[in-house]
């Protein structure tokens, strides 16, 4: 944290003029990013590991897609009795020098209205918004209905 | 010398003891499963749907087979694949035996999922898996038997809606005997195993 303070600082004495901090999508970097393709029109899943290395946090707070009319940012929950659901997620913090995963059972982008038919292999890319208004741009492989992991 | 004879006695003692507790641990051997034994505490299986190729189908036609039960619904896009993904791994890892065993998956959500829908879903996952579906009645009924709830949330400006669902899978051995409940949470090594053992010909259980 201190040495990241520093660097701010350091940047801030090498750039009199302007804005010193980066946007967020700057700082974060994409990995394993796929999408587990099912039959016909049915909703499909979009998972993705996000890295922040910044020392402040990143909030996913949207994401969309040219191939898919809509894309909403998801957390399936497990209650103690048994019962599975999905809820809506707002915002999703990334840790300052941590990450979070979209993973199956887990966070997930659900992903509707596909504008073409997708086939397994093909790229899919997905805008992720953050909330300082940056955008980072990933491309998602398309993985079968029966992928367990995918990758 | 004396000494030496105590503790040579003493040691004889504890390998008899040692002996004998084998012995005991031997007898009350503990059940062979992995996963959760349900045996007596869960109805046998029984329902009149309609399979995924349109055909009534009942719990007698699946007599002989190993299944293993599953609620859940096609425009479930996390849980449900990665269940029936699981499942699927499970299938290939018991080889031939996998024959003898059905994955049903049977919708909570029969508005949407008509036995087309459900066929083209089962069949991207595994060729021992059948979609079933029928009457909400009748799916209320099976759910209920096995004391699985499910719930249909409030809809999307888009007509869109999730249906909560209880995630245990049941296993029913060949004569329809409700005998083990696994979770998704379960790993599948657990499945492998007590599947193995359902499955093998001439099993003790």
């Amino acid at each position: 944290m201190k040495s990241c303070a520093m660097l701010v600082l350091l940047a801030a004495a090498l750039l009199p003029v302007g804005s010193v901090r980066a946007a967020q999508a700057d700082h974060v970097a994409a990995t394993h990013a796929w999408i587990r393709l099912l039959p016909g029109d049915l909703p499909a899943a979009g998972y993705v590991t996000l890295q922040n290395n910044d020392c402040n946090v990143a909030t996913l707070i949207a994401a969309r897609s040219k191939t898919y009319a809509s894309v909403m940012l998801h957390q399936s929950t497990q209650e103690t009795d048994g019962m599975s659901s999905m809820v809506m997620v707002e915002h999703l913090k990334i840790p300052a020098h941590g990450a979070i995963s979209l993973a199956p059972a887990s966070y997930h982008l659900m992903l509707q209205q596909a504008a073409y038919p997708l086939k397994i292999g093909d790229n899919v890319e997905i805008t992720l918004d953050f909330a300082d208004g940056s955008q980072l741009p990933v491309r998602f492989l398309v993985q079968p209905a029966n992928a367990v992991d995918a990758n | 010398m004396k000494l030496s004879r105590l503790v040579h006695l003493a040691g004889l003692s504890i390998l008899l003891i040692a002996t004998l507790l084998l012995v005991a641990c031997h007898q009350d051997q503990p059940p062979p499963w992995q996963l959760s034994d349900i045996s007596g505490h869960m109805p046998d299986l029984s329902f009149q749907l309609t399979d995924d190729q349109g055909k009534t189908v009942t719990a007698a036609d699946y007599r002989g087979k190993v299944v293993l039960l599953y609620f859940g619904y096609t425009h479930c896009p996390d849980v449900c694949p990665l269940t029936l993904a699981h499942l699927h791994v499970v299938m290939q890892r018991l080889g031939k035996l996998s024959d003898g065993a059905r994955i049903l998956f049977v919708s909570v959500d029969p508005t949407r999922d008509t036995p087309a829908v459900m066929h083209n879903y089962v069949t991207a996952f595994d060729p021992h898996a059948v979609g079933l579906t029928g009457s909400p009645s009748d799916i209320e009924a099976l759910s209920k038997r096995y004391r699985a709830a499910f719930t249909r949330e409030p809809g999307n400006a888009n007509g869109g809606y999730e249906v909560s669902h209880s995630s245990g899978i049941y296993i029913f051995d060949g004569n329809g005997n409700a005998r083990l409940l696994a979770t998704p949470a379960d790993p599948q090594d657990k499945l492998v195993h007590d599947l193995h053992l359902l499955l093998s010909p001439g099993d003790a259980t």
